[in-house]
């Protein structure tokens, strides 16, 4: 299972300031088990956004965003609400985010950052690969993690050895920044990137203690903690 | 002497280049340097070129401050994190070296240790980041530093015959909005190129002094390569031709040299000349284009 933890508020609001409205897509894997996107902190989510300003459009759960066939086809079951929509916000790991931006053309923000994943890439992947770098910036990238898909992991746009598309490291691997510059062109969004200058706080990657006390950690942070006894009672 | 006081003074600024060898003898390369490189303003000295084991960058520099040159000290991301990157600068600072180039670096795949880890904790904007940073009496920790702060001029690089383009302005100005000073180019053959570049440099509000990059063409089989493996370097085949036709190697890429000075020095506030080992060369490009 895949850890994620809410973004704060402010960062969500900042993301979707300045929209008329976004809609929700959550995924029912992952989050729902690790109590990030159970129907309680959806919730939760859309009552803080409200709270914001910001208007929710809409809300739609998909059993596995990483799922991608099935993405496409659960979201044509909602298509209308969509197109009224100015955005997606996905409450999933990197993984669910970048499968959805490469499904629709519209914005899609991450409404999570994702710390681990133990290398586990989802249940049905299939391009996308998600960094677990815990500062997910999808927002910005067009919904292509620069942190996988840049060979040198670059954060502030594309360097000098993209050619054409392709990665100075071979002409068989795409430039990670010519994906994300064509699909921010693609949406319109291409000041995206003066909005960078991104410095990585790369503590934020590290798995905490707490969530560390096994091989199965996310599993094993759903069971509550047993509540501390009274000395010389017996549990 | 940094650049920045060159361009505020309106010179046309050229500056060479040196790659430090591969072992621990600097005699050679400072004997070059002096005989050959002491007219240009600035020597870059590069730091790993090519993602090859190597003497290092701050080294080399010093020994060229030792001979009364003055270095533009080349530094990559690939190879350290943001704790060396900063107190790399911070001993550049305390050398008397007054010119950095900041670069992201090629990829260690490209180079002899292809083995190795990459680095990429900066990049070569947050590199220009941590730089002003620390000029600003701070590291990017947020601690103070003891003393007044270093005073680097900060330069960057930017690809012109890049495709597409429009990426590297955008990053470019990035550069420039976080402190670069100044910036040099990848080698260029085509002054059209240049000046398209320079529209879109222009249109982008960038202001910084901008200077061509010339590597000089040693063999027709070098032009080739290049426009097989460098990115954004497109050699034309007249240039290819006309190495291929000479009995005069040397001769000619002098000449094609000062040619390439002459159609972007309009459009450029100076020219960095890559000799790559062709040292000697130097002084006749230099007197062919009157610089």
């Amino acid at each position: 299972m895949i850890v994620t933890e809410r973004k704060p508020l402010e960062e969500l609001a900042a993301m979707l300031a300045g929209e008329q409205g976004t809609y929700l897509v959550a995924c029912s894997g992952c989050p729902v088990g690790h109590k990030t996107g159970d129907e309680a902190s959806l919730q939760q989510l859309e009552a803080d956004l409200r709270a914001q300003g910001v208007t929710v459009l809409g809300r739609t759960s998909i059993d596995f965003l990483c799922n991608k066939p099935l993405v496409a086809l659960r979201l044509m079951r909602v298509l209308e609400e969509i197109e009224t929509a100015d955005s997606l916000l996905v409450v999933s790991c990197g993984i669910g985010v970048q499968a959805t931006a490469a499904t629709v053309d519209k914005p899609v923000h991450p409404a999570m950052n994702t710390i681990s994943m133990g290398g586990f890439q989802g249940l049905w992947p299939s391009e996308e690969r998600c960094g677990q770098c815990g500062d997910c910036n999808l927002d910005v990238t067009g919904g292509i993690c620069p942190v996988v898909f840049c060979s040198k992991s670059l954060l502030n746009g594309t360097c000098g050895g993209s050619d054409k598309g392709k990665c100075e490291v071979s002409k068989d691997v795409p430039c990670g920044w010519s994906l994300i510059y064509d699909r921010l062109a693609k949406t319109g969004r291409l000041d995206q990137l003066s909005k960078l200058n991104v410095l990585k706080n790369r503590d934020l990657m590290r798995v905490k203690p707490e969530q560390r006390r096994g091989s199965i950690w996310a599993l094993e942070l759903i069971e509550p903690e047993p509540e501390p006894q009274p000395e010389g009672k017996p549990a | 002497m940094k650049l920045s006081e060159l361009f505020a003074q309106g010179k046309f600024v050229v500056t060479g280049e040196l790659g430090p060898p591969k072992g621990c003898h600097l005699d050679h390369l400072m004997h070059e340097a002096t005989k050959y490189l002491s007219r240009v303003a600035g020597i870059n000295v590069t730091d790993l070129q090519a993602a090859a084991m190597r003497v290092g960058s701050l080294v080399t520099c010093k020994r060229l401050l030792e001979h009364n040159l003055n270095p533009v000290l080349q530094i990559v991301c690939r190879d350290r994190n943001r704790i060396s990157l900063q107190s790399e600068l911070l001993g550049a600072a305390e050398f008397g070296i007054d010119n950095v180039l900041c670069l992201t670096g090629d990829h260690n795949i490209l180079g002899d240790h292809p083995d190795s880890m990459p680095v990429f904790d900066l990049d070569s904007v947050s590199l220009l980041h941590a730089a002003t940073t620390l000029m600003g009496g701070k590291d990017l920790a947020g601690n103070d530093l003891e003393g007044d702060p270093p005073s680097l001029c900060l330069g960057c690089v930017v690809n012109p015959g890049a495709d597409p383009l429009e990426p590297q302005i955008i990053k470019l100005k990035m550069k420039q909005d976080v402190g670069a000073h100044f910036c040099q180019t990848q080698a260029v053959y085509d002054a059209d190129v240049y000046k398209r570049f320079k529209d879109a440099v222009d249109k982008a509000g960038i202001t910084i002094p901008i200077m061509g990059g010339l590597v000089m063409l040693k063999s027709a089989g070098m032009a080739k390569y290049m426009n097989r493996m460098v990115a954004g370097v497109f050699v034309p085949p007249d240039l290819v031709q006309r190495m291929t036709d000479t009995d005069d190697k040397p001769k000619t890429s002098i000449e094609i040299t000062v040619e390439l000075i002459n159609g972007l020095k309009p459009y450029c506030e100076g020219i960095h000349i890559m000799s790559l080992g062709w040292d000697q060369y130097v002084p006749a490009v230099l007197d062919g284009a009157g610089l």
